[in-house]
């Protein structure tokens, strides 16, 4: 893990007509971080990450992911250039299989033009067989190599999660980006992922942004907090600051305390 | 798994083989009409199988295959036609003179339509494939009609709405059925390759597909131009088989029976195209009786020209109503299939191509 800011936010702002979903989020991130970001519904977590990826332009703002102005790129290109994400509603690829999801993450970098892949050249059948060993390896590490020839869209719920995350690893990311990751798990799930965000980091030599309501799992993993109400920066710190922060209790309604 | 591999090569050469023979006895033994039925046929499976890499595998609503088609008819008549009939042709204004003395073979022609075809796919595809949906719908459908429009007033090129005669006749079904198994193996391939997986990533989920780094623009107008490119060589051959072609005969109509062929083979299944293909050509040839006057129950009930459309259409409502899959839904023919169904044993370990 080498320091070093990684992706930095310099006051973004994003509005839709008259609403302000986003409003000067400034937020540093350094290589290796877990960070969290948090708040009631409707705050502007997943506006906060659609204007990091792509999505969204900021109305206001800029955005540098090592150093480099990504501001309103192409999310295609976003994703080339090293941020992967996962989606808060699963959005698989259902006519296909697992394997065929994660390979679709290699399809950018094949080498090869569709001429070759229609004529079956060399070129391009041995670019897809180095892509397939490489995937399989990637659902092995993620244990999801069992299934690899099942249909995406007939996994278990928790397995369609681990699915998006190793389909967003595939894109050999350098920051990864989880959209409620932990959604609809019961406990020991939520347990589980944790082990396995904490993996991929090792492993994956990652930097992890989420955006998680399960106090546990972001009391448990982040190192950094940032907290959004309406749009609006009200904590950045430490767990145990944002725990004991008032302003971050008034915006639960005390939810914070009981729950974590 | 070596073995299995081996044993469909063999296969695949073996149709092969089987199928040129075929097309080779049929083309001393069969009646000239059957021939024209059966070369219709393999038109039909191109613009089927190029429609539902369009609509059914990229999820594009595109409707403007009939458009394209048109620039392929006309594209391959005008570079094949003889210089005297193009003389005899175009009386009401002649034909501008850089096209007056080209005569090509027909073979070559055929893939220049093609090629034209692509370019205005290209064309079209710029400004319309931004839209989704319905609004793709609607933009496809009316670039189609200007392409019709654009023919029927650019007389001193297209001889406008008299239409070209005198285009050169093939009746091999050697010739048609060539050009069809080409393109179905080509689009084969490509389904089956990394690209035709993107097509479908951007089918499930354009904006997952995006977050994993496929540019779906890119990929769009790649699907959408072949698509147009092999509508064009489906123009060209209707041009050589029916000889004498007018703008009319590409209206918004056409496009609705290449329609009715994807959805009832199945979006997403080119083995679907093709069944569908070769049974709607036929049953549209079948089903010319309803069209004559007839008597039921005493009833005398006089001939109504555009019957069968009618009863196509039913047909479509029903096939979207009670039956969305169409005949194949997504599957495709395989020889692991047939070759399960013989009770041969099966390797469990698959590959991906």
């Amino acid at each position: 893990m080498s320091a070093g800011k990684i992706l930095s936010t310099d006051s973004i702002t994003m509005k839709f007509g008259g609403l302000t979903a986003v409003s000067e989020l400034s937020l540093d991130i350094y290589a290796g971080e877990i960070i969290g970001l948090i708040g009631p519904n409707g705050a502007g977590k997943t506006t906060a990450f659609n204007m990091i990826t792509g999505v969204y332009e900021p109305t206001k703002g800029k955005i540098y992911f090592k150093g480099q102005d990504i501001t309103g790129m192409r999310p295609d290109l976003i994703t080339k250039a090293g941020i992967s994400r996962t989606f808060q509603n699963i959005r698989l690829f259902n006519s296909m299989t697992v394997l065929e999801n994660v390979m679709i993450s290699k399809h950018v970098r094949l080498k090869a033009n569709p001429l070759d892949a229609v004529l079956r050249l060399p070129r391009y059948i041995k670019a897809r067989r180095e892509h397939y060993e490489e995937c399989m390896e990637l659902l092995r590490q993620v244990e999801l190599d069992d299934v690899a020839h099942e249909m995406a869209a007939a996994l278990p719920y928790g397995k369609q999660r681990r699915l998006e995350i190793a389909r967003a690893l595939a894109t050999q990311p350098s920051l990864l980006l989880l959209d409620e990751p932990a959604a609809g798990m019961n406990p020991q799930e939520s347990l589980e992922l944790m082990d396995f965000i904490r993996q991929i980091r090792e492993q994956f030599n990652l930097t992890i942004l989420m955006i998680e309501h399960h106090m546990e799992v972001v009391m448990g993993i982040c190192e950094r907090i940032t907290v959004l109400d309406y749009g609006v920066t009200i904590a950045q710190g430490t767990p145990t600051e944002i725990q004991n922060n008032p302003r971050v209790i008034e915006a639960y309604l005390g939810a914070v305390e009981s729950n974590a | 798994m070596d073995g299995r591999k081996n044993i469909k090569i063999a296969l695949n050469i073996a149709t092969l083989l089987v199928t040129a023979v075929f097309l080779y006895w049929g083309d001393s033994v069969l009646s000239p009409f059957q021939k024209r039925i059966l070369n219709l046929a393999a038109i039909f499976v191109i613009l089927g199988a190029s429609m539902n890499l369009v609509v059914g595998f990229t999820g594009m609503f595109s409707l403007g295959h009939s458009g394209f088609m048109c620039v392929g008819a006309y594209t391959a008549a005008i570079l094949t036609m003889s210089p005297e009939s193009k003389e005899l042709i175009y009386y009401m204004e002649p034909i501008v003179p850089w096209l007056k003395n080209i005569e090509w073979p027909i073979i070559p022609a055929t893939i220049m339509g093609g090629i034209i075809a692509a370019v205005f796919g290209i064309l079209v595809g710029f400004p319309a494939l931004r839209l989704r949906d319905d609004y793709l719908a609607i933009a496809t459908l009316g670039f189609a009609e200007i392409i019709r429009i654009i023919v029927t007033n650019t007389i001193s090129i297209t001889n406008g709405a008299l239409g070209l005669k005198n285009i050169p006749s093939e009746k091999s079904l050697l010739f048609y059925w060539s050009f069809c198994i080409i393109t179905i193996i080509i689009l084969k391939n490509l389904i089956n390759s990394s690209w035709g997986y993107a097509f479908k990533a951007i089918r499930d989920n354009e904006i997952a597909a995006e977050a994993m780094g496929v540019s779906v623009f890119k990929h769009k107008m790649l699907s959408f131009t072949i698509g147009a490119f092999f509508a064009g060589i489906a123009g060209a051959l209707m041009a050589f088989l029916i000889t004498s072609i007018d703008p009319t005969m590409f209206r918004f109509l056409f496009t609705f029976q290449i329609l009715l062929i994807v959805v009832l083979g199945g979006m997403g299944s080119l083995t679907g195209s093709v069944i569908a293909g070769i049974i709607i050509t036929i049953a549209m040839e079948w089903l010319r009786f309803v069209e004559r006057p007839m008597t039921i129950l005493g009833m005398d009930i006089p001939g109504i020209p555009g019957m069968r459309m009618v009863i196509f259409a039913i047909l479509l409502l029903v096939v979207v109503l009670f039956y969305r899959q169409g005949l194949m839904g997504t599957k495709e023919f395989n020889w692991d299939w047939l070759l399960d169904k013989l009770g041969l044993a099966r390797n469990r370990e698959r590959g991906i191509s």
